[in-house]
């Protein structure tokens, strides 16, 4: 056999090359290939041989307190928050719960009488109003906490809002899951509601953990521009007049936030 | 590769937030998130950065100049491959680009002196030939490791890229290729390159110590 060239026993060396047995072969028998491999064998051996110097434990630390304050503050897109995986997966899961549910419903129970179907329809509509309600309720309480809140600007000290992002965090799946079924209802204006809500919680869950006075200042303003409390507290008055029976108007449209009107108009 | 598979990577840092998470938290306007992801990966970078650079200094310049552009362009980051992969072929490009910039300035620097007292030109690759040290002073593993040293930064920027990535992380020609936006081909011949410059380099040394061994 003709002699490896330089690169195929570079190659051999790597463990890379094609047809390894062919060269395997052919090193046993020729002592000007293998002195070859041997030298090839040396570069990569003093290349090893080379030490780097170990930059210290605490190194990572280092290298973040040299470039953090370099770092420019970096504004979210709206979309991000939205189709960011964990809250994608959040939603999924409530999708999933919601499709076993209905699937597992038809095929487990016998279809019902008329009667009971009104009924059925009314049980659910019901759990609904009292599953938003408390819904609002979560929300309403972290925007009374932010609201009420009052950071000292002079003393610089960064305001820690972490629980409130995560509790924020946690309600964006379900928020998603009620303002979907709003619109499918036709409840245009509970539909809005949540969606100024999920803004408003995207925009607290999307936030640093903890704050400049100052930026916390600005928040603030954002939530009293939007007038989120206000119309959160409203829309929770709502339900709560439509969940009593008593007190119930009849209104003409199906819908979440009129789910008692069947009920009203029955008793 | 080796090294690069780092998500996981031994340190001071104990943080068990998945670089995913971290890099979906810092987008979200969390710079701290950000913080995570630079102190489980310097280590790393900063090997790499020491073997091209091939001093400390520049190296801890490179390590973090690449988390910096790592931070500005993490919008293009997007999930393509994990994090400390990508971070490292930041710090990989920008080290080839600062090499090469740094040998530009070097010549304008030198070519003045070229010319000698008498006027003539002096060949610049005869002074390289006649500060190589001699088979003796090579006989020490550390006078070796200097040639070594000396030898690496010789090659082009390109060069030392190709066979840092190739033998001490094991980077596939693939991802040799992509640092250095050349086709495979190209990337395979670099490397090949590489060592034969290498292999020149250090031959007196390898002389030496197949004497040593009777095999030639």
């Amino acid at each position: 056999m003709e002699h490896p060239r330089e690169e195929e026993l570079i190659a051999f060396h790597d463990g890379e090359l094609n047809g390894r047995e062919r060269v395997q072969e052919h090193l046993r028998t020729c002592a000007e290939c293998r002195a070859e491999l041997e030298k090839i064998e040396t570069v990569f051996a003093a290349m090893d041989a080379m030490p780097v110097p170990d930059p210290g434990e605490n190194y990572g630390q280092r290298v973040w307190a040299a470039i953090s304050p370099r770092l420019p503050e970096r504004q979210p897109r709206w979309w991000e928050g939205f189709l960011a995986p964990r809250r994608l997966v959040v939603a999924g899961a409530f999708a999933a719960i919601i499709v076993a549910a209905f699937i597992a419903g038809r095929k487990t129970i016998a279809p019902p009488k008329v009667d009971d179907r009104v009924d059925m329809a009314k049980v659910r509509e019901r759990v609904l109003v009292v599953a938003v309600r408390d819904h609002l309720d979560k929300s309403e309480m972290i925007l009374v906490e932010l609201s009420n809140a009052q950071p000292n600007p002079a003393s610089g000290k960064l305001v820690n809002i972490s629980a409130e992002q995560h509790r924020a965090e946690d309600l964006l799946g379900e928020n998603r899951l009620y303002r979907q079924t709003a619109l499918n209802e036709g409840d245009q204006a509970m539909a809005s509601t949540l969606d100024e809500l999920e803004r408003t919680l995207l925009d607290i869950a999307n936030s640093p953990e903890e704050v400049t006075p100052a930026r916390f200042e600005a928040m603030q303003k954002r939530l009293e521009s939007r007038g989120i409390l206000f119309k959160v507290r409203v829309v929770k008055q709502g339900l709560r007049e439509r969940s009593n029976p008593a007190k119930q108007q009849p209104v003409p449209q199906r819908n979440i936030s009129k789910t008692n009107t069947k009920e009203g108009n029955q008793v | 590769m080796t090294q690069m598979n780092a998500s996981v990577e031994s340190g001071p840092v104990t943080n068990v937030v998945p670089d995913a998470v971290a890099v979906e938290r810092t987008l979200a306007g969390d710079r701290d998130a950000y913080r995570v992801l630079v102190e489980r990966h310097s280590q790393n970078v900063y090997r790499l950065a020491y073997r091209m650079a091939g001093n400390s200094h520049d190296a801890e310049e490179i390590v973090q100049e690449a988390f910096l552009r790592g931070y500005q362009k993490l919008r293009q980051f997007a999930g393509q491959s994990n994090f400390g992969t990508w971070v490292y072929r930041i710090a990989a490009n920008y080290a080839i680009d600062r090499m090469r910039q740094r040998r530009v300035e070097d010549s304008r620097r030198e070519l003045p002196s070229r010319a000698s007292e008498d006027g003539q030109e002096t060949d610049p690759l005869s002074m390289v030939k006649d500060s190589a040290p001699s088979p003796e002073r090579l006989a020490g593993s550390s006078q070796l490791a200097l040639r070594m040293q000396q030898a690496l930064q010789e090659l082009t920027p390109a060069e030392r890229t190709a066979i840092v990535m190739r033998h001490w992380d094991g980077c596939g020609i693939e991802e040799i290729a992509t640092v250095l936006k050349s086709s495979t081909t190209a990337a395979k011949n670099t490397v090949f390159r590489a060592v034969q410059k290498l292999r020149t380099a250090l031959e007196p040394f390898a002389q030496s110590r197949a004497k040593a061994m009777g095999t030639e």
